[in-house]
C-alpha cells in the first residue's frame, strides 16, 4: 500500500462542479505529474463541504487547510508553495481574509464552528465513489450490529427512543412510522426513499446522495430488517445526474461486497435495492404520488388513509422516508438513542440541514442542532446580509412554508416553533430576505410555482390557486381592488380545507404568512398603489434630477430601450416614462447619482 | 460475500490509508523544503522517509514540509516531533540517515544524537 504524505480533497458536488472543479482537478493532476509528486500526493474527489458560494473548494490534509474559489490558474501556486515547499497559500484560504488570524484549517472557519454534522458527517471527508472509505469511517457497522445483535423490535425501539422525526417536511416521528409498517402484515413489504427534492432552493438531499450515498443505502437495509422487507426503491429526480451516478456506483459496490443482495454478512437477511428516476414533477415528492410513479403510473396523489404503511407500493405495506432521515439512522444505531436525543430541543431531536440562500453572504449548506436561533444562522454562520442591509424575513419550507419576520429572529428553530410562527420546517430550504424584498412579490413567486406544479387532480388546488395567483398578479401590477385581500384569505382557507394532498393544502401558506406579518405591504399595494420595497415595476418610476445631472449622456448610452432623451452638454437628460422598462441600468451607471427611484 | 470480520479488516486497512483526514495523534516528520533545502537534496530525503515508513507499515506517521528556518548551511533539515510535542532537529540529512532515523528514533524511540543540530554545531 502506498503511503501518501498529503491528501488533496476537491469537492465534486453539483455546486463546485458548476464552478468548474473538474478543471481544477485535471490541472492538479497535470501539475503533480510535472513535479513528480504523484507518488506522494493523492487527489481525492469528494462531496459537498457546504460552502457552495465559495466553490470550488479544495482541502489539503494533513494540515486541513481549506482553499476556496480555486481557479485552475491558482493550482500551480498551491502545488509549488504548499505541496512542494509546505507553505500554506494564505491568499486562497477560506474565511474572512481580512481577519488577522487567517483560519488555516477546516475546523477554524467560522462557517463550520457552530455546525454539528451528523447527516453530513462524511460529506467532504470521504470519496463517495469508494465504499472502502465509507467502511473506514464506521460504514456498514450499524447494519452489522443490527443484524447480529438486535431484534427488529429493538431497532424500532431505538429509533423511537431517539426522537428522530421525518426530515422531509412533515416531521412525523420516524420510529412510529417504522412500527406501523412492521405491524402490518403483507405478502411482501417495501422500503422506499424519497429523493425527489423539489422545493426551490433546497439541495441538502442532493448533497447527501452526492457526498455519502452509502449512508442512505445502509439505513434502508436497516429499515428493511426492522419492518421485514427485502426490496427497496430510491426515487430520485433525474435532474440530479451526479447523485444518480454516485448512487449507481454505490449500489454496485454494496452488491459486490454482499452488503446488498442475499444472505447479507452471512446472517440470512436478504435486501435488494433499485433506483427509480423521477421526471421532475414537484407533486411526486408527495408520498402517494411518488409511489404511483414508482409503479409506472401517472404521478398523482390519492386520498389517505390508507397510509402507505398499510397500503403502499402495489398495495403492499411500504415504508417511505426522506434522504436526510435515513442519513441519521446508522449514527443513531451506533451511538445510541440517548446520545441522539441529547441534541436538540424537547420535541425536536438531533440536527437539521438547511440550504441557506438569498440575500446572505455565505450561501450554502449548514447542519445545526435543533434549537439554534435564526439570528445565529443568519449572522454567525451565514456571515450576515450583503451590503450591510437590514434583515427583513426568512422564508422556510419552500412553497409549503412561510416567512419568519425580523421580530422573531431570536426564535429557536425547531418543528414546533416554526409551525407556531405560521411557517414550517419543510425539507430545509431557507431563503434570507433583506429590506429590498417585496413580500407580496415573494408570495406571488411561490404561488406561481405551485400553480405550475399542481397536478390538476382536485379542483381546489387546480382552480383555487390559479384564482389566488390572478389576484396577486393584479395587486403587484398596481391594479389591486378593495376587498382583494379578504378574497385571498377566503380562498386560502377553503383550499387548505379542501385540497386532496399536501401540495394543495399548504399552497396558500406563503400568502397567509406574509399577510400575517406584512399586511401593511399588501394594503400599500392595493390602496396607495405603492410598493414600499420598490420591487413591483408597475408602481415605481425613475427620474433624473435636473439640478444634479451633468448631461454626460452615460445613462442614455446604457439604456437598453432608448428611453432617455437629451443631448450631451446641453442641459439635463429626461426619461421618457412611456418607453422606460424600469430595469434600473441607468441608476447603476450614473456617475453623479443623479437618478432616483420613486417608490 | 463479505463477512463481518472481513468488513472490519477493510475498515482497519482503509482507515490507515486515510487516517490523516481523521486523527492527528502520530509522530510527525517535517522536512525543510525551501529552495535551500531542495538544492541540498531534501527531496530524496523525504522520499526515503516515505519509502521506509511504507516498508515498516507506519501509517500513523505524518510527513509534511516546511520552509526555510534560516540555517541554510545545515540543510537538508528534518524535524521529528513525537506525540508529546518534543522536537528533535536533524541536519545535513541523506536518504541513508533518513532510514536510520526511522529505525532508531521513530520505531525504537532512541534519538540519533550524532545527527542532531547540537552535534553538528559542536564540530
Amino acid at each position: 500500500m502506498q503511503i501518501y504524505r498529503a491528501h488533496v480533497l476537491v469537492c465534486t458536488g453539483t455546486g463546485c462542479t458548476a464552478s468548474d472543479s473538474e478543471r481544477v482537478i485535471s490541472e492538479l493532476e497535470k501539475q503533480l505529474q510535472e513535479k513528480q509528486l504523484t507518488n506522494e500526493v493523492k487527489v481525492i474527489k469528494t462531496g459537498c463541504f457546504g460552502l457552495c458560494h465559495q466553490g470550488p473548494i479544495v482541502v489539503v490534509y494533513p494540515e486541513g487547510a481549506m482553499y476556496s474559489t480555486v481557479k485552475p490558474e491558482d493550482v500551480p501556486e498551491i502545488v509549488e508553495e504548499h505541496l512542494l515547499k509546505g507553505r500554506i497559500v494564505k491568499r486562497l484560504l477560506a474565511g474572512d481574509k481580512t481577519a488577522e488570524d487567517v483560519a488555516k484549517s477546516v475546523e477554524n472557519v467560522g462557517f463550520f464552528k457552530r455546525q454539528k454534522r451528523i447527516a453530513l458527517r462524511n460529506c467532504g471527508i470521504i470519496n463517495p465513489e469508494n465504499i472502502d472509505e465509507y467502511i473506514a469511517f464506521d460504514g456498514y457497522k450499524a447494519l452489522a450490529k443490527v443484524l447480529t445483535e438486535m431484534k427488529p423490535a429493538d431497532v424500532i425501539n431505538e429509533i423511537k427512543k431517539s426522537g428522530l422525526r421525518g426530515r422531509g417536511g412533515g416531521g412525523f416521528p420516524t420510529g412510529m412510522k417504522w412500527e406501523f409498517a412492521a405491524r402490518t402484515t403483507g405478502d411482501k413489504k417495501y422500503v422506499c426513499c424519497n429523493a425527489d427534492e423539489g422545493d426551490p432552493g433546497a439541495f441538502m438531499d442532493r448533497s447527501i446522495l452526492e457526498g455519502d450515498p452509502h449512508s442512505v443505502i445502509e439505513a434502508m437495509a436497516i429499515a428493511g430488517y426492522a419492518i421485514g422487507a427485502d426490496q427497496g426503491y430510491i426515487y430520485v429526480r433525474a435532474e440530479y445526474p451526479i447523485a444518480v451516478k454516485r448512487l449507481r456506483i454505490a449500489i454496485d459496490q454494496a452488491k459486490k461486497y454482499g452488503l446488498l443482495g442475499n444472505n447479507i454478512l452471512g446472517t440470512g437477511f436478504n435486501f435488494d435495492l433499485e433506483l427509480r428516476l423521477g421526471a421532475g414533477a414537484f407533486v411526486c415528492g408527495e408520498e402517494t404520488a411518488l409511489l404511483a410513479s414508482i409503479e409506472g403510473r401517472r404521478g398523482e396523489p390519492r386520498p389517505r388513509p390508507p397510509f402507505p404503511a398499510v397500503k403502499g407500493l402495489w398495495g403492499q405495506p411500504t415504508l417511505l422516508n426522506n434522504v436526510e432521515t435515513y442519513a441519521n439512522i446508522p449514527v443513531i444505531i451506533l451511538k445510541g438513542a440517548e446520545w441522539f436525543s441529547s441534541i436538540g430541543t424537547e420535541k425536536s431531536k438531533g440536527t437539521k440541514v438547511f440550504a441557506v440562500g438569498g440575500k446572505i453572504n455565505n450561501t450554502g449548506l449548514v447542519e445545526i442542532p435543533m434549537g439554534t436561533t435564526l439570528r445565529e444562522v443568519v449572522y454567525d454562520i451565514g456571515g450576515g446580509i450583503p451590503g450591510g442591509k437590514k434583515f427583513k424575513a426568512a422564508q422556510t419550507g419552500g412553497p409549503s412554508g412561510g416567512c419568519i419576520p425580523a421580530s422573531h429572529i431570536d426564535t429557536p428553530i425547531d418543528y414546533d416553533t416554526l409551525t407556531a410562527l405560521g411557517s414550517m420546517m419543510g425539507s430545509g430550504g431557507m431563503i434570507i430576505m433583506d429590506e429590498d424584498t417585496c413580500m407580496v412579490d415573494i408570495a406571488r413567486f411561490f404561488l406561481e410555482f405551485t400553480v405550475d406544479e399542481s397536478c390538476g387532480k382536485c379542483p381546489p388546488c387546480r382552480i383555487g390557486t390559479k384564482r389566488m395567483l390572478e389576484i396577486l398578479n393584479r395587486i403587484t401590477e398596481g391594479k389591486g381592488e378593495e376587498g382583494d385581500i379578504e378574497k385571498l384569505e377566503r380562498l386560502a382557507k377553503n383550499i387548505k380545507a379542501a385540497a386532496l394532498c399536501g401540495l394543495g393544502q399548504t399552497a396558500p401558506n406563503p400568502v397567509l404568512s406574509t399577510l400575517r406579518y406584512f399586511r401593511d405591504e399588501y394594503e400599500a399595494h392595493v390602496r396607495d398603489k405603492r410598493c414600499p420595497a420598490g420591487v413591483c415595476k408597475a408602481m415605481i418610476s425613475y427620474m433624473i434630477q435636473a439640478d444634479v445631472c451633468k448631461s454626460c449622456g452615460v445613462c442614455a448610452r446604457n439604456c437598453p430601450v432608448g428611453a432617455i432623451e437629451g443631448e450631451r452638454k446641453k442641459g439635463p437628460f429626461v426619461i421618457n416614462q412611456d418607453k422606460c422598462i424600469k430595469c434600473g441600468a441607468c441608476v447603476e451607471k450614473c456617475p453623479f447619482n443623479a437618478i432616483s427611484k420613486n417608490v | 460475500m463479505k463477512s463481518i470480520a472481513e468488513l472490519e479488516e477493510i475498515r482497519k486497512k482503509t482507515l490507515e490509508e486515510i487516517s490523516m483526514r481523521k486523527n492527528k495523534n502520530g509522530m510527525r516528520v517535517v522536512v525543510g523544503m525551501a529552495t535551500c533545502g531542495i538544492a541540498a537534496g531534501a527531496r530524496p530525503v523525504m522520499t526515503a522517509f516515505l519509502e521506509e515508513l511504507k516498508t515498516r507499515n507506519l501509517h500513523d506517521v505524518q510527513v509534511t514540509m516546511t520552509g526555510c528556518i534560516g540555517v541554510c548551511r545545515l540543510e537538508p533539515i528534518v524535524d521529528v516531533i513525537d506525540t508529546d510535542g518534543n522536537k528533535v532537529t536533524y541536519v545535513k540529512m541523506t536518504p541513508e540517515k533518513a532510514r536510520r532515523v526511522v529505525a532508531e528514533h521513530i520505531v525504537n524511540g532512541r534519538i540519533c544524537h550524532d545527527l542532531t543540530i547540537g552535534a553538528a554545531e559542536k564540530e
